[in-house]
């Protein structure tokens, strides 16, 4: 017990320190009953006072005030009173509380002062409930166990409520998780009844009473401590408000000791490690869609969601179990329809969402809230119902020019009373909603543009380059030579004509026909070999032609050849044919030159096809 | 086939619609490679996948966090504890420039992806733009309807899917897209000889090597087809501008890559390159002689040349030969030996050959991985050779080496893969070609028969002759001819358009022409049911491939292998121990604590827990590795004293036993053993088998039962199910209660996949036991001098 002794030792020490003081308020605390409420790992105090004015002046404020122990760790105040006497109390009205700092009294305490709704005449008397919820004071003791040992954890506390005035009446109750008590503080008035300790009642103590209690018990209760908790909230004006948590989990009870066995955690459930965080539940707003849960290193696959029309479950289970001291990071994420969170009044827009994280339970550290708002937006501000730190950052996100403001919100040690709607104000104009669609339009639309003129332009850099020049060269031959090949498929095809004629000379016999087709051929010749001629004279003397000109010169050589055997042959033909020489004579004198032709018709073909590929 | 040649004259604004169909078809075949490998997203998730793609991730973090100059210089102390390891001069820095500068483009247009988005989809785009890199080589070689259909298949072949499904963010990913695209430019330079393209073709080059170490492959085809062409006398001067500014610029440009540096020039994997370069220089030399001289001259010159050339040859291949004998390993690379001698590694190194990939593939592994291409490669070469050009003699090449390297090793059927593809293109190609001509004839002519019979009747029947001599010289191959007329074809469609435009008289001309050639074609015709039933074939031989393709890229080769899965009665399971354990070490232990476990899970660790690792994918240093299966392989003692000498904190090991995962480190155990005793031959292979077999169970030797690996996986293992029964060995193991004394379970995750241990702190010294004290100082001290060069044993 050496940690709760030193503690007790403080709380002497701030006793005698107290007594040197004087109460200096008429006020008496006429009764009291604390209830501390111990069950999970957040320690939440209600207590119900009765102020008393005995003095003669009006008293508007109550001072509440806390050691420096419990204050550093106190995460929430809130103090009401209910309209209405006795048993009929409807609603509670929550009273402002300030922190102050009266003259004359102890350093180690903290107060804080309540503004009564009226003030306090002599003899009047008022009753307030004050709701303190503490963070990080359960002591996990001993502070290392192992996998199989149950988690115990230590509480300490004053049995007499702390207070400048005068308290007649007092009591106090602990309720635990569990039967299971290690020890605690005995008086001669505490009872221990099922889960619950009770103190008191004690009466008429001056101001500044106080004896240090200490309850030691089991807590199998996971200890979920978020140390940075950060939520980025995100308006679409498309529809969409989408969420994403970036948690920093730690257990915060007693730390492992020893390995962890998987063995034992499977299958041997009293050494399984109670106090280990299994799962943790988060409830969402109904309607929540796209869930997802990740951390830096890809989906996490064990989770499982339910929805109804009022709440969506979501239950997440970290990748391993978490004991004491372990840690892990993860990162939630959901979208939620915009009209459920978004109204406007008085031509401005606002987001209206809870401040908290939407898991149970838990503890946070340190919490971050951004407000992402559209672009564009201006006129921001933002409503929370406690005190927060307030900023605002620029993001930047798909398709942005000027980017989003964002709106922070920081606060730390957050417990789940936390949990109130908070409001962001901001002006929106709907027309910026098309900046990014036009932007998109606009930004193809010259990109094909673009497109459009660069292959409607030239874009060779000098009309008299030399390699422009010879580019230009080139086409140019290239065009002659297809002319010439053009010309030479004509020829061909006039050749074809004139054996058609020969062979219909020898089925018909009719030699005037055949004759008109020869001197048509005669005249088509001419013309074409006129045709031929400058184009020839181009190819010789364009340099960009040396290559081709040999095979071109070649192909006119052997095509004019054939030209020349051609009209022998058909001469001799008809001739013979006029002559009525025997068929198979005409055929033996014909054969030499057919045979010639033949091999020429083949050597102008193969140089076509090599022309071709030029 | 969006401009088939017979659509020609009617001119500008059908082949405008062609090109734009074409376009529209390269679009969604683009698309249709990006999205078939996004299975593994939507069976998945969007992750990073195996061992090395997360070094890569782990590479691009980094390169975007702190910019390209802290990369050049990142020198990782995160892994080869305590060696580390210079990260900018030791990786193939492309895919990670790559990626990188895509995040970056996209920051700067305010698009917020992360860097593992960017990583896990960096493979899928890189497949869209190796499909269209495969459109243009096959356009090279053999016209756009041949490209279209190689980049179709190009865009779904299994083996390259296997390599770039989403999220396998590795170099080849990359890699076989530059490949392509330096083919391609190299082609492109061969058909025009264009200064233009050489110089791309040696920038595309570059980005090779950046990319992959798989461009020697690249560096040694280029100057064998450049030998081929010099051989069978088809050099050109356009093969000259091909391949000179490639070699010279290349070999800059690569040796500018620090991984390459010197290499570029040192290692023999090059020299074949240089060899060809002083060829083709000389060989041009020679053809610019033959040109000025007259032909007596030359046969003087070329007998005086080749007295000095021979003499000088042999003092550079001297040279050579001095300088390849002076470097190590003889100026090859171990993986590269074992190219050329496929028995190399499994013979001399036991790291290499432990690599499944490594492994020669077997044949039904040919047809998992390319499928029906694998038949219709041989019609593809067929095509080539008829008729051979310098483009088709290059996919010949191509085609020809990479099958030989593929059935060296698994990992290269990646190479044969777009040669498959392109091959098949052509044959798929030619195919329909010829068929869809043939109907379109025999429907035109039952038209043509009544409408054009009176105009032409004349020239038809005069042609007829002619027609028949050419079709007896082609009647043999039918499919030759179309690829002959092709080409041709194409260009006189543009040149008829100029022609049209100067004389409108020739354009009449020109249609006969044409005419004539459809005449040519009408008798190398299949007849109308015959090709009718080849295309119903031809569709069914292609649906059977997508098909296949399609089952591939979902069910073979889309796990993440860090996430598995088993579908079983009550729905689907999922296992993902991998990240549990990982997760966990990345957020209870220290930062600077070191973690021991075997080679294959040093990437993920230093990925995904970020922690020091000892060894890790990056095999560099087999003493390192060794000292670890060592350690693994000793009993619990001299393995603590092991991994207490590296300062190991953690020991991770992955155990299938529990759920049938079979490869776990026990199966992979042997190598650990084999490579622990190539350097520390106190560790005998033997020791662990019994009469040659490996087993765990109660017939297994001491030595293996009292192994470290065997204790920690198996460690209270028996408590599970009171047997101890391994379900991947399907046995009961030998040694069933024992205890550590020297280790402590720490984790063990849902699945028992993977057990990480600590070592426990050194006990206190008795002063009684000063013996025994000295005995343990002496151990430490010579178990320091392990890491050193003396390779004794030390125990």
């Amino acid at each position: 017990m050496a940690a709760s002794t030193s503690l007790r030792f403080a709380f002497v020490l701030f006793w005698i320190s107290v007594l040197a003081s004087t109460a200096l308020s008429d006020l008496v605390i006429s009764k009291i009953d604390r209830r501390v409420d111990l069950t999970s790992q957040i320690v939440r105090v209600v207590s119900t006072l009765k102020v008393e004015n005995r003095g003669h002046d009006t008293v508007s404020e109550v001072l509440l005030p806390f050691p420096d122990i419990q204050a550093k760790n106190m995460a929430y105040l809130k103090s009401s009173y209910h309209e209405g006497k006795g048993k009929g109390k409807q609603s509670a009205i929550s009273l402002p509380v300030t922190l102050v700092h009266p003259e004359g009294m102890p350093p180690e305490l903290t107060f804080y002062s309540v503004s009564l709704p009226r003030g306090l005449g002599k003899g009047d008397s008022f009753t307030l409930d004050v709701l303190t919820v503490f963070a990080h004071s359960l002591k996990p003791f001993p502070a290392e166990i192992t996998q199989a040992d149950a988690q115990l954890v230590v509480y300490q506390d004053s049995a007499y409520y702390i207070s400048p005035y005068e308290v007649k009446v007092q009591t106090l109750a602990v309720r635990l998780p569990s039967g299971r008590v290690e020890s605690y503080t005995k008086y001669p008035s505490t009872k221990l009844v099922d889960s619950e300790i009770k103190y008191g009642p004690f009466e008429n103590l001056p101001p500044f009473s106080y004896i240090p209690i200490a309850v030691h018990f089991e807590s199998s209760y996971p200890f979920v401590v978020v140390q940075e908790l950060e939520r980025e909230i995100e308006i679409s004006h498309w529809g969409n408000v989408q969420i994403t948590e970036h948690y920093n989990l730690v257990h915060g009870g007693a730390h492992i000791k020893g390995g962890f066995s998987r063995i034992d955690y499977q299958s041997r459930p009293p050494m399984r490690g109670e106090s280990s965080i299994r799962h943790l539940i988060a409830r969402l707003p109904p309607r929540a869609h796209s869930v997802y849960y990740r951390d830096e290193i890809g989906n996490i696959s064990t989770s499982h969601l339910w929805a109804n029309s009022k709440m969506t479950h979501f239950e997440i289970e970290p990748r391993y179990p978490l004991f004491g001291g372990w840690r892990t990071s993860f990162t939630i994420g959901y979208g939620l329809p915009l009209r459920d969170f978004l109204f406007e009044s008085d031509g401005k827009r606002f987001l209206n969402t809870t401040f908290g994280c939407p898991i149970n339970e838990i503890i946070i550290d340190h919490l971050i809230v951004k407000v992402v708002l559209p672009e564009g937006s201006k006129e921001i501000s933002a409503t929370v119902p406690f005190i927060t730190n307030q900023w605002q950052e620029v993001k930047y996100s798909h398709l942005d020019i000027v980017g989003r403001p964002v709106i922070v919100l920081e606060k730390t040690n957050v417990v789940p009373e936390h949990n109130m709607h908070f409001q962001v104000y901001y002006k929106f104009n709907n027309l910026a909603l098309l900046m990014e669609p036009f932007l998109l339009i606009s930004g193809f639309f010259f990109l094909f543009i673009a497109c459009i003129v660069y292959m409607h332009t030239d874009m060779s850099i000098s009309k008299s380059s030399a390699s422009y020049l010879a580019k230009q060269q080139l086409d140019e031959v290239r065009a002659t030579v297809q002319q010439v090949q053009n010309i030479i498929n004509r020829v061909l095809s006039v050749h074809n004509k004139l054996e058609t004629s020969l062979r219909d000379l020898s089925r018909t016999g009719d030699v005037q026909s055949c004759k008109a087709v020869r001197k048509a051929a005669d005249g088509l010749f001419k013309d074409l070999a006129k045709e031929l001629k400058p184009l020839l004279g181009f190819l010789q003397s364009s340099p960009q032609a040396s290559q081709i000109w040999p095979k071109v010169e070649e192909l006119v050589a052997k095509e004019k050849e054939m030209q020349e055997k051609l009209m022998a042959k058909h001469s001799t033909v008809v001739d013979s044919f006029e002559k009525k020489h025997a068929k198979r004579d005409v055929e033996n004198r014909v054969a030499s030159i057919e045979q010639k032709l033949a091999i020429l018709r083949q050597e102008v073909d193969e140089l076509l096809d090599t022309i071709d590929d030029f | 086939m969006a401009a088939s040649p017979e659509t020609a004259p009617s001119g500008n604004l059908r082949s405008a619609f062609g090109g734009v169909f074409a376009l529209f078809i390269l679009l969604l075949i683009g698309v249709l490679a990006f999205s078939i490998r996004l299975f593994s997203v939507i069976k998945y998730e969007s992750v990073i996948h195996e061992f090395d793609p997360y070094f890569n991730y782990r590479v691009t973090q980094f390169l975007t966090k702190n910019g390209i100059y802290d990369f050049w210089n990142w020198f990782d102390d995160r892994t080869w504890y305590p060696l580390g390891r210079v990260i900018g001069g030791t990786v193939y820095p492309g895919l990670t420039l790559t990626a990188g500068s895509m995040w970056w483009i996209l920051h700067a247009l305010n698009i917020p992806l992360s860097v593992e988005t960017v990583c896990v989809f960096t493979a899928p785009v890189f497949s869209a733009n190796a499909a269209w890199a495969t459109y243009l080589l096959t356009k090279e070689i053999k016209g756009n309807g041949a490209g279209l259909t190689a980049a179709a298949l190009l865009a779904m072949v299994p083996s390259y899917i296997s390599r770039s499904v989403a999220g396998s963010y590795d170099n080849e990913a990359v890699a076989i897209f530059a490949l392509i695209f330096t083919f391609y430019l190299y082609i492109k330079t061969l058909n025009t000889g264009s200064l233009f393209y050489a110089t791309l073709n040696a920038l595309a080059y570059f980005y090779m090597v950046c990319s992959w170490g798989g461009y020697t492959f690249i560096i040694n085809l280029i100057p064998m087809h450049v030998l081929l062409c010099i051989v069978t006398g088809r050099y050109s001067s356009r093969l000259y501008i091909a391949y000179a500014p490639l070699v010279v610029l290349g070999t800059l440009l690569a040796s500018l890559v620090p991984v390459v540096g010197f290499n570029a020039v040192m290692t023999s994997e090059h020299f074949a390159s240089f060899l060809v370069f002083i060829i083709i220089n000389v060989v041009a030399l020679v053809y610019y002689i033959k040109g000025i001289l007259s032909p007596k001259m030359f046969k003087v010159a070329v007998a005086l040349v080749l007295t000095i050339g021979i003499s000088i040859c042999v003092i550079v291949i001297g040279i050579l030969i001095a300088l390849v004998a002076s470097s190590p390993t003889k100026g090859w690379s171990g993986r590269s030996l074992s190219l050329l001698d496929p028995t190399y590694a499994s013979k001399y190194i036991p790291i290499i050959a432990s690599v499944s990939e490594h492994q020669p593939p077997t044949w039904p592994s040919y047809f998992m991985d390319i499928n029906v291409l694998a038949f219709l490669v041989p019609a593809g070469i067929i095509a080539c050779f008829l008729p051979l050009s310098d483009a088709s003699s290059f996919m010949v090449l191509y085609i020809v080496t990479s099958v030989y390297f593929s059935g060296v090793m698994v990992r290269l059927m990646l190479v044969l893969a777009p040669a498959a593809c392109i091959m098949s293109g052509i044959a798929l190609s030619e195919a329909f070609d010829a068929l869809t001509r043939s109907i379109k004839f025999q429907l035109f002519k039952s038209i043509e028969t009544d409408s054009s019979a009176a105009e032409d009747v004349n020239s038809e029947s005069s042609t007829t002759e002619n027609d028949m001599k050419k079709a007896d010289k082609h009647v043999a191959a039918v499919k030759a001819e179309d690829a002959l007329r092709e080409r041709p074809s194409k260009k006189n469609r543009k040149k008829e358009k100029e022609a049209m435009e100067k004389a409108p008289k020739e354009k009449e001309i020109t249609e006969k022409a044409n005419a004539k050639s459809q005449r040519a074609k009408r008798l190398l015709v299949l007849p109308l049911e015959a090709s009718a039933v080849a295309i119903l074939l031809l569709i069914i031989l292609g649906a059977f491939y997508v098909v296949h393709c399609v089952w591939a890229a979902a069910e073979a080769y889309s796990a993440p292998s860090i996430v598995l899965t088993s579908r079983s009665h009550d729905g689907l399971h999922v296992f993902d121990d991998f990240r549990e354990a990982y997760a966990w070490l990345r957020h209870n232990t220290e930062v600077d604590d070191k973690v021991a476990s075997w080679w294959d899970y040093g990437y993920q660790t230093t990925a995904m827990a970020n922690r020091t690792v000892i060894v890790d994918n990056n095999t560099w240093n087999n003493t390192h590795i060794a000292t670890v299966g060592t350690a693994m392989s000793s009993p619990e003692k001299p393995a603590w004293e092991i991994f207490n000498s590296l300062d190991v904190k953690y020991v991770l090991v992955v155990f299938g036993g529990l759920v049938g995962y079979p490869s776990d480190d026990i199966n992979k155990f042997l190598w650990m053993v084999r490579i622990g005793g190539g350097v520390f031959p106190h560790i005998k292979e033997p020791d662990y088998l019994r009469d040659g077999q490996y087993r765990i169970d109660s017939q297994a030797t001491p030595t293996m039962l009292n192994c470290l690996m065997y204790k920690l996986s198996y460690f209270r293992f028996v408590e599970t199910d009171g047997k101890g029964f391994d379900r991947v060995r399907r046995t009961e193991i030998g040694k069933k209660y024992f205890k550590l004394t020297h280790f402590e379970e720490v984790f063990t995750t849902h699945h028992w996949m993977v057990r990480i241990y600590k070592l426990k702190p050194p006990k206190n010294r008795i002063r009684g036991k000063t013996k025994k004290s000295k005995s343990a100082s002496k151990t430490s001290t010579s178990s320091k001098r392990t890491d050193g060069k003396s390779k004794k044993n030390p125990w």
